[in-house]
């Protein structure tokens, strides 16, 4: 089933996704040209929830794969269940080698990884790949095989085809530069930090009790703190945990409790340097320009 | 396209020709800006056509965005190259770069008169395939050594680089340098044997052979990451004599490292690693000439380091790199800004050696206010003004 592209766009907003403009256009390109979205951005822009309203969109499930240094097949593919294979081969002793073997590499004693479960689902689902930076570039190339094939060989039982073709969306965060191979056979979206409206209608959307003159004023407050020289910049997250903060201790105007906004601001700043930039001062004089 | 009469077969055809003419002329400019676009893109675009995307050029546009980027340098400069090519929009500076890579690409009679023009009076030795010392002439002729404001916008030739005796000398130094520091990693590696934890999991299945007893226990190790050099030269107008002996080096280090990095700076930073491990040395010299618009110009390095810090650091630097900076540490712009990012680099990196070609110099002192603001950050500062100066240096970088 294609959708489209005011379909889609309507069904993010339906997901709680406030998406840009641009990203409706991505999603209906992975549905008419098969291929795998990549998405970039900085931390905390919100990639991850890109995966999680797009299963909602198919009304679908969401198979997520974090990638990590180390990853390799056997925890992002299949894996035998040695435990019960054992098991299994302890009880059996005596009987006929062949049938024992017969029984131990069947498909019951399989463990899928969610690589292999993701492609094995009646209904497309999604599949994120977390973090690819982060992975090797072995284990790269091997994904790479996999988003061309989609099908798996398990040597001790065949082939294994497909059942449906899921939606890949990869995430990176730029730890790593990813392979151009890899950058080519993938759509490419680049997600920036929101503009003030489009955070304002996202804190709305989240969090629930957050008016649109607090989310507006609590939008333009995060805009002016990412001017700032920070090391570690707020994302959205950090954005929607100091909102939800703000809403939980009763606040409906910033101008009114200057205080509770310096203390809360532990939200938002990561490390003590940028705690030790945003003084008193500071934090006021930001205050004063959001209207 | 439905409100209108059916258009017969012919016009059809017609048709589709013109708009795959046209789509073939884009990829083109395309891969003239450095995006990796191939056949299969090209189909897929066709595709998209075909699916009804062009109704709009707002969403073919942003259609053609996603299928063809690959990189947010892509993604960011998309937006003019589109409008450019099929709205006729006045084209964004990115994209002047490729009008004059064409030229640097097929030396045709007109592209010689305009490099003329640009160069002044030093064609000559442009057109020379010259020895090293001519070219360290050209390029520092009636300069004096110094910090400059000046941009120089005229295009810095380093065909210089392209002899092959040298090259293969700066290969070697390199790979020298590479053994030296690789094989310091092999024997810390063998001094941390104890202290694994045990893979369970894989002793299991290694010992299946055994009927599951565990003979051969695995135990979890961390990954070691090789060293990774990440070099930064400075290509401003008072380090002309040198750059092009250090470009030679740069080229042995990312061929010989297993991991390395490159970058070029003087008023702005340039990553020149994609363009330097170019296998064909000649097409490698082309995209640096075409990158180093604006060397031999004035030196900001506290400015290109903050750059670096911000976009490329993260990405480039893990916990097992050196940074080498290779500068005589003129600086135009705020001496300041130099030592705050010296020191957001130096606390992000495990070595930061400095290569100054002046302190091989009589008389020479860190004078400079440049440097000045650097030195305390800095764990190995060093004479390199020629190759050999280079490999002399192997001892000292082995112990970083």
């Amino acid at each position: 089933m294609t959708l489209s592209r005011d379909q889609i766009a309507a069904r993010l907003a339906d997901a709680g996704y406030i998406a840009d403009g641009e990203l409706a256009t991505a999603v209906g390109l992975m549905q008419l040209l098969k291929r795998a979205l990549l998405l970039e951005g900085e931390a905390g822009v919100g990639k991850t929830s890109v995966a999680q309203a797009l299963a909602s969109v198919h009304a679908t499930e969401l198979i997520r794969l974090q990638c990590y240094e180390g990853l390799d097949q056997s925890a992002a593919l299949y894996e035998w269940n040695y435990q019960r294979q054992l098991l299994a081969i302890q009880a059996h002793r005596g009987k006929d080698a062949a049938e024992i073997e017969d029984q131990i590499f069947s498909e019951k004693y399989l463990l899928e990884r969610p690589l292999l479960a993701a492609i094995r689902q009646p209904k497309p689902p999604v599949l994120l790949i977390d973090e690819v930076d982060r992975a090797d570039e072995e284990f790269e190339a091997f994904l790479l095989e996999l988003l061309s094939d989609f099908q798996v060989s398990i040597p001790e039982l065949g082939t294994i085809p497909a059942i449906s073709i899921p939606h890949v969306v990869l995430t990176s965060n730029g730890t790593r530069e990813l392979s151009d191979a890899l950058r080519r056979r993938c759509l490419y979206h680049y997600i920036d930090y929101p503009d003030v409206d489009r955070e304002a209608r996202i804190i709305m959307a989240r969090i629930s009790g957050a008016g649109a003159s607090l989310s507006l004023q609590i939008a333009r407050m995060v805009e002016s703190i990412r001017k700032e020289e920070l090391r570690k910049v707020p994302g959205v997250a950090e954005t929607l945990d100091w909102a939800a903060a703000l809403v939980g201790l009763d606040i409906r105007d910033l101008h009114e409790a200057p205080e509770t906004v310096y203390d809360t601001m532990t939200c938002l700043l990561k490390t003590r340097e940028d705690k030790a930039r945003m003084t008193r001062e500071v934090t006021s004089r930001l205050l004063a320009k959001v209207a | 396209m439905s409100c209108c009469t059916p258009p017969t077969l012919d016009e059809m055809d017609a048709v589709s020709r013109l708009v795959s003419a046209r789509l073939a002329a884009f990829l083109r400019t395309l891969r003239e800006n450095a995006f990796a676009v191939g056949l299969s893109e090209g189909h897929d675009a066709a595709a998209l056509i075909a699916a009804g995307y062009a109704d709009r050029p707002s969403l073919l546009r942003s259609a053609f965005k996603h299928l063809f980027s690959a990189r947010k340098s892509d993604w960011t400069k998309f937006d003019g190259l589109f409008d450019a090519f099929w709205l006729g929009k006045r084209v964004r500076s990115r994209s002047v770069l490729s009008g004059q890579a064409a030229p640097t690409n097929n030396p045709s009679l007109k592209s010689l008169q305009d490099r003329a023009l640009q160069a002044g009076g030093q064609t000559a030795t442009d057109q020379l395939p010259s020895s090293d010392e001519a070219a360290g002439d050209h390029a520092g002729e009636g300069r004096l050594e110094g910090a400059s404001r000046a941009e120089n916008l005229a295009e810095v030739d380093f065909r210089k680089m392209a002899d092959p005796s040298q090259i293969e000398e700066a290969h070697a130094i390199a790979a020298r340098l590479a053994r030296t520091l690789r094989t310091r990693l092999t024997r810390r590696d063998l001094a941390r044997r104890r202290g694994y934890r045990l893979d369970l999991r894989r002793t299991i299945r290694n010992n299946i052979s055994h009927g599951g007893v565990p003979f051969d226990l695995v135990k979890r190790r961390r990954k070691e990451k090789p060293l990774r050099l990440v070099v930064l030269l400075d290509a401003s107008g008072s380090m002309s004599l040198y750059t092009g002996v250090f470009l030679r080096f740069i080229h042995g280090v990312l061929d010989e490292f297993r991991e390395a990095e490159a970058f070029l700076f003087h008023t702005q930073l340039a990553h020149v690693s994609d363009a330097m491990k170019e296998k064909d040395p000649a097409r490698a010299l082309d995209r640096l000439s075409m990158m180093a618009q604006g060397a031999g110009g004035g030196t900001r390095i506290g400015a290109s380091l903050q750059t670096f810090n911000r976009g490329h650091a993260k990405r480039v630097i893990h916990s097992r790199t050196c940074v080498m900076i290779i500068s005589d540490g003129y600086e135009t712009g705020d001496a300041a800004l130099l030592g705050r990012e010296m020191a957001a680099l130096a606390k992000r990196c495990r070595r930061i050696a400095w290569l100054n070609p002046m302190m091989a110099w009589k008389g020479y002192a860190p004078e400079a206010a440049g440097i000045k603001a650097a030195l305390p950050h800095i764990d190995l500062y060093a004479p390199a003004n020629t190759l050999r100066s280079l490999a002399d240096l192997e001892p000292y970088l082995a112990k970083l």
